[in-house]
């Protein structure tokens, strides 16, 4: 059987060579089942961001394979495998575009992976289905899709920026710290939706996260990443039962009782 | 006073109605700049060059014996290769956008050159049935004048309608969204450096057309007619955002008002341009005047926004 994701003894180095060569991957291996929902921690420089980065094909990795539900994508640019992906990014101004509608955005994420021919950008059918779309967020911005979306707060963009990752069925969903440059309120509320598009589309996702409580609540899987590589990987019954406090233990297991990372939230 | 006894006004409104159509074929060429500096972001130096590229296609394939109307869409073709040139160069090849422009610039000089022969090249309105002259705007009857212009602005509207339907196309936001956000664009599966070129292709073929049309209109191609030209297509689309902006922004068809704003904004360059020739200013210093008008507008929002956040400081 072929998995959702199948990551093999995936390496990256950045800036070979020179004083400031940082190895980032170190021969990360995963396989993810169809309809997983992963959370990823970690700390600085874990690997975290760069293996979502190296699965969506930012840049190209330096070894190893990438394989989406019997697809090896390792070699495809950024943009052939969009049709595979929805991507929502730590910084809300990067998934959308802010000089256009928020339908047109809508729009343009509704042809994800498609040619884009001549055809007029957005039918009525779809500004309408796109209507009771964002109307499902309870955000009031079904109301206002002819707004440039660089008027919205950052929770209302990661809001559309979701819901665009999802209008066309990815593959897989790569949430990549998603709700880090949110205030707790609107992270909480970013994450609740968050939740919802990914249960109600059944999507396999992978979410990284620097708040371990997140990463416990939410999920079927958890994984720790530790100088680019996987180094705990648990899901079922055993995450569940997770507290804060084992994860912290784990993580100073992998990095020989230091313990010094001001990022990780602790609460 | 001897000065201003020496002005005459007459003379100004003489002038008027060349400077209204110099403006309107130059709003061909502002469309082109608007493409790529507002939309693509991309400050695009080409046109120097593709401008005087239209210029000497279209006035040799009519000194050759093709029809004026013809060599229109041919020069649109030679603008978009001059484009695709620059675009290949900073896409295929990683130079940056402002340098492979350059580039294609100093090299579309020998280009045009070769085209024409010799520097300069004429084409009179008396042995061929040029779609441009100033002939049309200072000779014959009002009717006919009158008639021109509305051709003119019909033809204008047609191009502006034109490019409001593509922008609004799958591929026409493709455009818009490599531009505003080229990290968004690849995530969303579009090949952004294709769309690049493709931009680049559109935006030197306008600039191209507008090379045909300005040379015909003056009666002669000349490979030195396009130094300054980028300057001028800014100043055209700055002068059309800071006068209409607001106007154009809260319509229901607002990107058609700012494509239009930017020809206007063309136009009164122009008119601007010819007053300050009325005003006995040497024309050599209108380069600079050009250039500074476009840099002080362009600076206004970065003053603007530096002075928002130190009050921001103040008051925290």
């Amino acid at each position: 059987m072929s998995y959702a994701l199948e990551i093999k003894d995936v390496h990256k180095v950045f800036n070979r060579g020179t004083i400031n060569e940082k190895v980032a991957l170190d021969g990360v291996n995963l396989n993810l089942n169809e309809g997983d929902f992963v959370t990823i921690i970690g700390g600085n420089g874990a690997g975290k961001s760069t293996t979502l980065n190296a699965i969506a094909g930012v840049w190209p990795i330096d070894g190893g394979s990438i394989v989406i539900n019997g697809t090896d994508i390792t070699d495809l640019p950024e943009h052939k495998r969009a049709p595979y992906l929805g991507r929502v990014f730590q910084d809300p101004m990067t998934g959308t575009a802010a000089t256009m509608d928020i339908e047109e955005n809508m729009s343009i994420a509704y042809r994800r992976g498609q040619r884009r021919t001549l055809r007029w950008g957005i039918s009525k059918a779809e500004r309408e289905m796109f209507r009771e779309k964002l109307q499902v967020l309870g955000l009031g911005l079904e109301d206002r899709m002819t707004s440039k979306v660089g008027l919205l707060s950052g929770g209302q963009r990661q809001a559309i920026t979701l819901l665009m990752a999802s209008l066309k069925k990815p593959e897989l969903l790569l949430l990549d710290e998603h709700t880090a440059a949110l205030d707790p309120k609107t992270a909480a509320k970013v994450l609740e939706i968050s939740d919802q598009i990914i249960s109600e589309n059944h999507l396999t996702a992978m979410m990284v996260t620097h708040n371990m409580k997140d990463a416990i609540a939410h999920g079927n899987r958890l994984i720790m990443m530790h100088e680019g590589k996987v180094i705990y990987d648990v899901s079922g019954e055993e995450k569940r039962g997770l507290h804060v406090r084992d994860l912290l233990a784990k993580f100073e297991e992998a990095s020989g009782g230091e313990f010094a990372n001001d990022r990780m939230i602790l609460a | 006073m001897e000065y201003f006894m020496s002005l005459n006004p007459v003379a100004l409104l003489r002038a008027l109605p060349g400077s209204i159509a110099q403006g309107m074929v130059w709003g061909v060429m502002a469309l082109g700049v608007y493409i790529t500096f507002r939309l693509l972001d991309f400050a695009d130096l080409t046109v120097d060059g593709s401008i005087a590229t239209g210029a000497a296609v279209s006035v040799m394939l009519i000194r050759s014996g093709v029809s004026p109307i013809l060599s229109l869409p041919l020069a649109f073709l030679a603008g978009m290769m001059a484009g695709l040139v620059t675009g290949l160069l900073h896409t295929a090849l990683g130079i940056p956008g402002i340098l492979a422009s350059i580039l294609s610039q100093i090299s579309l000089y020998s280009v045009n050159l070769i085209i024409l022969g010799k520097a300069n090249q004429p084409v009179s309105v008396d042995n061929h049935p040029l779609v441009m002259s100033l002939r049309y705007v200072t000779s014959g009857s009002t009717a006919s004048k009158l008639l021109f212009f509305a051709e003119v602005i019909l033809f204008l509207l047609v191009l502006v309608m034109v490019l409001y339907w593509y922008f609004g196309t799958e591929s026409g936001q493709a455009v818009r969204a490599t531009g505003c956000n080229p990290n968004m664009a690849r995530a969303q599966g579009i090949n952004t450096k294709y769309i690049t070129v493709l931009a680049l292709m559109l935006s030197n073929g306008l600039v191209g057309l507008c090379g045909a049309l300005y040379a015909q209109f003056q009666g002669a191609a000349d490979v030195n007619m396009g130094r300054g030209a980028i300057v001028i297509g800014l100043a055209a689309v700055i002068i059309g955002e800071v006068m209409f902006g607001k106007f154009a922004s809260k319509r229901k068809f607002a990107f058609a008002f700012t494509l239009v704003s930017v020809i206007i904004g063309a136009v009164i360059y122009y008119i601007v341009y010819q007053f300050v020739l009325w005003l006995k200013m040497p024309s050599e210093y209108m380069k600079m005047l050009s250039a500074i008008v476009v840099a002080v507008f362009l600076s206004i929002p970065y003053l603007k926004e530096k002075r928002a956040q130190k009050k921001g400081v103040a008051k925290s």
